[in-house]
């Protein structure tokens, strides 16, 4: 590659839906092994620019690039099927509401997109769910349809299904805000785990103290910009800009 | 004269035989329909508009006119373009394809009604649109419609009885011609509506297994 880029790097993200624009010229680096946590009030564009990094919602301005390579790049349309498909082998994402794949077993789940795209043979599809399942200690229920899990244990079946496809970063896009509170912490400890392995994650949340606890750098969104970004001591304790104060002082008060 | 059903026995060997042609083409036709339905649901949601616009008539003509018209044409009229199918071939297409048409409706509407996060999911693993489609999509769609088909099966196995008229020995047809040499329209065609009934049954019962099969992978 030409350029000199970070592992993770969003450059003037912009996106508008007509005349309003969700993202104003967002940029952001992310470097490997970091784990970033964007938070914001609803409608600040957080899940927006989130879902841009794996294309899921194009950007109408700016770059996305993913360990030197270009994910939006401008390519005709079938070159760019193929070249976003292999873009986003790469990079895992885990949904507010799970998106199991309800007439597929656990194992199926996790097997389906590496039998299907890395042509793995029945075998090593067996290992790899095996592997990908004890990690998140789902291993037990590797025979259960998603209908018999509760929203904790699809949370984390959903992670080793993107675990599995073997991904240099990780998207987690409110990744516990469907879970009923006492099936959050066994969703957060799997995140934890993953950031012991030193996985790349981005995740939008709403739990200040999984942020404080886990991340690296704090982003505060809102309206489409990032008001204010540092270390999570110092955007939790100290923030410095009046929107971000506002919306700590809200929403600390009203999650305890 | 009164009704005697003792002549009965005497034609079983018939009447079971076109039993058999009834069952053989409603599974055959009902297979044809079930795929081609797929197929078709998914040429009219996700085909280019040069395919999409002239399947558009196809599939008009199917619906629009009556099934008898839509076998007199496949059997007699094909033959002058030089397709010359057999009886029951004919009868297999017909009857397949005018229930494709129905069955399609019905997948179109459940693809369309599957979680868009499913097709997200997929495509965040990387999949390919008609990856995600074949894989995760439609496998969905069709379990969802499984008691809507259902329903058209029963109406496929009874509208069966059509192809009797391009000279197949289904069961009806069968219950005619022994009528024709015995006289007893009554006692052979309760035997024939007793037939039926027994395969309605039947297919009710597949369906049921079906459904409890796929009842868990909601």
């Amino acid at each position: 590659m030409t350029d000199q880029t970070a592992f993770v790097d969003i450059r003037h993200a912009q996106k508008s839906y007509g005349a309003l624009e969700v993202l104003k010229d967002i940029s952001l680096t992310v470097e490997q092994g970091q784990i970033v946590a964007i938070i914001g009030p609803s409608g600040s564009g957080k899940s927006t620019l989130l879902r841009a990094i794996n294309d899921l919602d194009a950007l109408t301005g700016g770059e996305i690039w993913l360990d030197g390579v270009q994910v939006n790049k401008s390519l005709p349309h079938r070159q760019y099927e193929k070249h976003i498909n292999e873009m986003r082998q790469q990079i895992g994402m885990v949904f507010q509401h799970f998106n199991l794949f309800p007439h597929l077993t656990v194992r199926e789940n996790v097997t389906m997109a590496p039998t299907l795209l890395k042509g793995l043979s029945k075998d090593a599809a067996e290992q790899l769910a095996r592997e990908q399942l004890d990690h998140v200690g789902m291993l037990d229920r590797i025979d259960y349809y998603p209908s018999q899990l509760s929203g904790g244990q699809k949370q984390r079946v959903a992670i080793a299904r993107a675990l599995a496809m073997k991904p240099k970063l990780m998207l987690f896009d409110e990744a516990t805000s469907a879970l009923d509170p006492e099936l959050v912490d066994e969703v957060n400890q799997v995140m934890k785990k993953l950031a012991e392995d030193q996985m790349t994650m981005i995740i939008v949340t709403h739990e200040m103290d999984f942020a404080a606890a886990v991340c690296d750098r704090v982003l505060f969104m809102d309206q489409g910009v990032v008001v204010e970004e540092g270390p999570p001591e110092v955007v939790f304790r100290n923030p410095t800009q009046q929107r971000t104060k506002e919306f700590l002082r809200k929403h600390l008060a009203g999650a305890k | 004269m009164g009704l005697d059903f003792s002549i009965v026995p005497k034609y079983m060997d018939i009447i079971l035989l076109g039993c058999a042609w009834t069952l053989g083409i409603t599974v055959a036709a009902a297979l044809l329909s079930f795929v081609g339905g797929i197929v078709f649901a998914v040429i009219a949601l996700y085909a280019p508009w040069i395919i999409r616009q002239p399947f558009r008539l196809v599939e008009w003509v199917f619906m629009g006119t009556p099934l008898l018209l839509q076998l007199f044409l496949i059997y007699f009229g094909l033959v002058q373009i030089g397709i010359d199918l057999p009886a029951f071939v004919a009868g297999i297409i017909g009857l397949g394809l005018h229930f494709a048409v129905y069955n399609s409706e019905l997948i179109q509407t459940a693809i369309l009604a599957v979680d868009k996060g499913q097709m997200e999911a997929a495509r965040t693993l990387g999949l390919s649109r008609g990856q995600a489609l074949r894989k995760v999509v439609i496998p969905q769609a069709v379990r969802d419609v499984i008691p809507p088909i259902g329903n058209n099966m029963i109406a496929l196995l009874k509208d069966s009885a059509l192809v009797s008229v391009i000279g197949v020995s289904e069961l009806t047809l069968s219950a005619q011609r022994i009528i024709g040499k015995t006289y007893r329209p009554f006692e052979f065609y309760v035997l024939a509506a007793a037939f039926y009934y027994v395969i309605n049954l039947g297919m009710e019962w597949v369906q049921r297994r079906i459904e409890r099969r796929i009842s868990l992978s909601r």
